[in-house]
């Protein structure tokens, strides 16, 4: 027994154990399970195990899988983009322009301080302030900027993109900011000393340094919006889907078979889009 | 411009609050000189430096480049150019790349700069590691593309930030003849800071030796060396006993020192500890008056008459060994 502890291979694979264990327990055994269900048959009311693909050939047969998906590649595409241009901006005012560490760190926990408060009360504080006779509206009839209340406010794709957008723009200036902090400073100066202008430091230096940030950012935006169904079902109210609702909706209805068979396309689908991401930058070196 | 600029320094001062950090120092570099900036960390020299390259503000005075105020213009304007403490080359360029950086950013085409680049690699010797990242390169060959990644700028004064200070001992000593000769070939101005005293002394045709924000000698090395003006300089460059004389203070070079009979002497001194050096004995001697004198004797010389630890011997010196010191 002492003899075997001894080994270094043995003693690696305990060490490693733990972790494997619970990977295995919480991760790979429910994907599986979702797999095998996804196989499964159901009837209005029971479910049973068979292994058949009428599940697979309804979702891809279905014209409304095609829009629902679309639809949530557009929710993620527009999200992604405004969480970029905003989280890039933030991390780069908080890395390149706040020169104290005391003031960078007070700035950065200021951001941090709405995810003291729930998902989903962050999301509904939205409702009061957009609504037909909400803050917003009340406000631009007052100051005379419109007439009418602004009927696209709410429960429409624009809160929807908005409260995503509000909801995981920390999820990319919490990389970018990362990254951007590891750029030694003397390489802008030495940018300016070979005479780049700012924009110039900008394309040329801190944005190609910065790009394992901007990519582990864009990973979590995208997974997380893709498999959201909550906020699209409150923002939109209950007018828009995407695949996140199409399953919730599957279960509402006991129908696990065919909303497992949506998740593992879901899955599939969002793994490409990080594979196609991960062939662009390597982030290993990040990690 | 035919004839290389002259770069001067007039009552350049920089403040941080209100820390005084160059404290309105005057100089004159003559063009294609070699000159170091030495002094301990924190006596100014970087700063100077930085103000120079266009890096720090100026908070008063001028640096002035072959007449023109350049002391507002920004880096890339002012005909100099900088090579970095730790060569801040950009990781995700290749050498060429980061060598060509300058004439990318001023819009010259993809073929004219790669070739100016693998002119200037040439320069340096780096043809070979040309499309390798900066991560697969030694310390001594980062600091070939470092150089030759300012020399393409065709700057008329090359200022280095302490250059040689992240390589080891060995390469650091190969690099400064490299440094040297490239220095003589281009003719250009180098500015290069430096704590150490033996890389100033072996690089610099003239040392500028600062201390708490002001310069406290400037000229060619070996006056610098051989006539100390100050306490400090004597004793930062090494090699030399402060001695407190009815006189005044003055400085005498260890191996000016000589032994003699006790009292035949201009002082007496008691040996501490004796240190064998190779070619040389150090003595380390406590004189009359309580200072602490080292005396460095050839070897054959102090071992044709030994002499052992708590002795008594007197010491004698010439007249011209003796440079008053400044108050």
């Amino acid at each position: 027994m002492q003899n075997l502890l001894k080994s270094r291979h043995i003693a690696g694979w305990l060490l490693a154990s733990p972790l494997a264990v619970v990977l295995a327990l919480f991760l790979v055994l429910p994907i599986v399970m979702i797999v095998i269900v996804s196989f499964w048959g159901a009837t209005e009311f029971s479910i049973y195990p068979a292994f058949q693909f009428d599940n697979y050939e309804f979702l891809f047969g279905s014209p409304v899988t095609y829009s629902v998906f679309l639809n949530t590649f557009k929710y993620a595409a527009i999200t992604w983009v405004f969480t970029l241009v905003i989280g890039f901006t933030v991390a780069y005012f908080l890395a390149f322009h706040v020169h104290s560490l005391t003031w960078q760190v007070a700035l950065f926990l200021l951001c941090t301080i709405p995810f003291w408060t729930s998902n989903i009360i962050r999301m509904i504080s939205w409702i009061p302030f957009l609504g037909r006779n909400g803050l917003a509206n009340s406000t631009l009839i007052s100051w005379g900027v419109i007439d009418e209340p602004l009927e696209w406010l709410l429960f429409s794709d624009f809160s929807v993109i908005l409260t995503f957008v509000h909801l995981y723009t920390l999820f990319m200036v919490v990389p970018i900011f990362n990254t951007m902090m590891r750029i030694d400073k003397s390489l802008i100066e030495a940018a300016y000393d070979n005479g780049a202008t700012g924009f110039q430091t900008l394309t040329n230096v801190i944005i190609p340094l910065t790009k394992p940030g901007i990519m582990i950012g864009s990973i979590f935006v995208v997974t997380l919006v893709m498999g959201d169904f909550i906020t699209v079902r409150f923002m939109s109210g209950s007018q828009s889907a995407n695949v996140g609702r199409l399953i919730s909706n599957d279960i509402a209805l006991l129908q696990y078979p065919s909303a497992a068979a949506t998740a593992v396309v879901l899955l599939v689908t969002v793994l490409i889009v990080i594979a196609v991401l991960l062939r662009f930058v390597d982030i290993r070196k990040e990690l | 411009m035919s004839t290389p600029p002259d770069l001067e320094l007039v009552s350049l001062t920089k403040r941080y609050g209100s820390t005084v950090a160059v404290d309105a120092i005057n100089h004159h570099f003559h063009a294609g000189v070699y000159a170091c900036l030495l002094g301990p960390s924190g006596c100014g020299k970087s700063s100077t430096l930085r103000m120079i390259a266009g890096h720090e503000s100026v908070s008063d005075g001028s640096v002035v480049l072959g007449g023109a105020d350049v002391s507002h213009l920004p880096p890339a304007k002012r005909g100099t150019a900088m090579m970095f403490q730790n060569y801040a080359l950009f990781p995700h360029l290749s050498v060429t790349d980061n060598v060509a950086f300058s004439l990318k950013m001023k819009g010259v085409d993809t073929a004219t700069r790669r070739k100016r680049a693998l002119e200037m690699l040439e320069l340096v010797d780096m043809t070979a590691q040309a499309e390798r990242l900066p991560a697969q390169l030694s310390g001594g060959q980062q600091q070939r593309v470092a150089l030759a990644r300012a020399l393409i700028t065709q700057p008329q004064v090359l200022l280095l930030d302490e250059p040689l200070s992240a390589l080891d001992p060995f390469l650091r000593i190969r690099m400064r003849s490299e440094l040297k000769k490239l220095q003589r070939e281009l003719g250009i101005t180098f500015v290069h800071v430096t704590h150490g005293q033996d890389e100033a002394l072996a690089l610099a045709d003239e040392i500028v030796v600062m201390n708490n924000a002001v310069i406290e000698q400037a000229g060619p090395a070996r006056e610098v060396f051989n006539a100390p003006r100050t306490d400090f300089v004597a004793r930062f460059m090494g090699g030399h006993n402060v001695v407190a004389l009815p006189q005044g203070r003055v400085a005498i070079r260890s191996d000016r020192i000589g032994l003699t009979e006790p009292a035949q002497g201009r002082l007496d001194g008691r040996i501490v500890t004796i240190e064998y050096q190779g070619t040389a004995v150090t003595l380390n001697l406590r004189a009359t008056g309580d200072q602490d004198i080292a005396a460095l004797i050839p070897e054959e010389e102090f071992f044709a008459n030994p002499l052992t630890e708590g002795a008594t011997v007197g010491l004698t010196w010439d007249d011209a060994a003796m440079h008053p010191l400044r108050a």
